[in-house]
């Protein structure tokens, strides 16, 4: 019994709702990033399977330490944001596929977890001892002190509204049983706007890619990374890309799985990239103004209309 | 120097086949060579039907374009740039210049053709060589692995 439980764990952190699974849906999302990107300028783009050649050349390159840095830190960092990203998703699966099993605070684990990817892009940007990482490191600072409060309220309206459930499974049987987040009130629609808004600075695209930065930082926190780090870079992004929109639809729009599920994960994507290439780079100082002003606004005005009962 | 010999296999092949990202490096170019790479990279031949995208860091390239006649201050530069590129990495001489020195050859600030110095796998000769021709060097360094 007891190895059973163990291979089915292995199961799910692995193969599942873990690791396989959303590396294929992730690296199929980058694509359509991708192919969408290259319709928008009219070009043809580039073929589905891409993403994947692009991981597979990673792996079989050689992975550089650079002279100086910090070796540990270096290839930890991206094992990290991995890591963090794998046991978000199968955390968000598995309270989407049991809902009575999931424990209790789980969301609050699920914030913290979402943390580590930009974490370990700091840590990376700070051992790899070149000007450009440290400088993508200390962006990536600044623009987590600038979304991470409008994403903490934006979630924290969700747990005002239904009576403060603070967990996943909770969430989702209240809105088995009252019907989806988004249709309690005009709050639910207020954070759910609030929440779209923070993907793109928590996945660092386009008009919120300070820290990667082509064009100024070479490509900032990952400028000194090759090889097999730099693919489990490129992979901790692309499964993001999928978890993080299907965390805030768990959140907000899920009743039961449908097929319309899907249509909205593809839509938050459409809308991702479709802001993504109509909009050129913030400054830093413009990003923080975007996000402290007008979004946190925003969500607090979500927070008081949810106490208030809209 | 003697030829680049970095044969591979199966899916490593096929995945370096198919996601080749380049890295431009000017080494006293006039910049012609430069801006036809450019014109190349741009959605008019929208190279990223094939996996090509222009990286900004040797740690990422797997093609170094190489530019211009190799000058005694570039030279330096270059043999950096070529090790910190992550192997295998392919080397492309774009332009008469690196492949022969052209009108420069002999001069005083010349140190010699870019396949003395490190191992070339691809010569695209003209001056400018044309985007298709450009292109076409690198479609032929990829069918070398």
């Amino acid at each position: 019994m007891l190895l059973s439980h163990g291979v089915m764990d292995f199961f799910y952190f692995v193969i599942f709702p873990g690791f396989v699974f959303t590396a294929v849906i992730g690296l199929l999302s980058t694509w359509v990033d991708r192919k969408v990107s290259a319709r928008i300028q009219w070009r043809v783009g580039p073929p589905w399977y891409q993403p994947l050649a692009d991981v597979i050349k990673l792996m079989s390159k050689e992975s550089i330490i650079p002279e100086g840095s910090n070796r540990t830190t270096f290839l930890i960092a991206p094992l990290i944001g991995f890591a963090a990203v794998i046991l978000v998703s199968t955390i968000v699966w598995m309270a989407n596929i049991y809902p009575e099993v999931t424990f209790v605070g789980d969301l609050i684990v699920v914030i913290y977890l979402l943390y580590l990817p930009s974490i370990a892009l700091i840590i990376a940007g700070s051992s790899s001892r070149n000007p450009f990482g440290a400088l993508g490191a200390s962006r990536e600072m600044k623009l987590m002190l600038a979304y991470e409060i409008a994403f903490l309220f934006a979630i924290f309206t969700i747990v005002v509204k239904n009576g403060g459930i603070i967990s996943l499974g909770g969430i989702l049987h209240y809105q088995a049983n009252h019907g989806c987040m988004l249709a309690q009130g005009a709050s639910c629609i207020i954070a759910f706007i609030v929440g779209l808004l923070c993907i793109p600075a928590k996945l660092g695209l386009v008009p919120f890619d300070i820290a990667e930065a082509e064009t100024e930082l070479i490509a900032g926190p990952y400028t000194e990374y090759s090889g097999a780090s730099l693919a489990i870079f490129k992979l901790t992004k692309a499964m993001l890309l999928f978890t993080l929109p299907i965390f805030i639809l768990t959140l907000f729009a899920k009743t039961v799985w449908t097929p319309w599920t899907i249509l909205w994960y593809v839509l938050i994507l459409v809308f991702i990239v479709l802001i993504k290439n109509t909009n050129p780079r913030f400054r830093i100082d413009q990003a923080l103004k975007f996000f402290w002003l007008p979004v946190v606004t925003l969500s607090i005005a979500g927070i008081i209309l949810a106490a208030v009962g809209l | 120097m003697s030829d680049n010999n970095h044969r591979l296999s199966g899916l490593k092949k096929w995945g370096f086949r198919k996601s080749p990202w380049v890295f431009h490096l000017s080494t006293g170019s006039c910049n012609n060579c430069d801006i036809e790479i450019l014109d190349a990279l741009t959605p008019r031949f929208d190279l990223e039907r094939f996996g090509i995208l222009l990286v900004g860091t040797p740690r990422h390239a797997d093609i170094l374009l190489v530019t211009g006649i190799i000058t005694v201050q570039a030279l330096p530069r270059l043999l950096h740039v070529y090790e910190q590129a992550a192997k295998p990495c392919l080397v492309v001489a774009v332009g008469t210049c690196p492949c022969t020195g052209g009108i420069f050859d002999g001069s005083y600030h010349h140190v010699g053709p870019l396949d003395k110095i490190i191992p070339v796998d691809v010569y695209i000769p003209g001056c400018p060589p044309k985007p298709e021709a450009i292109i076409s060097g690198v479609a032929k360094a990829l069918a070398k692995l």
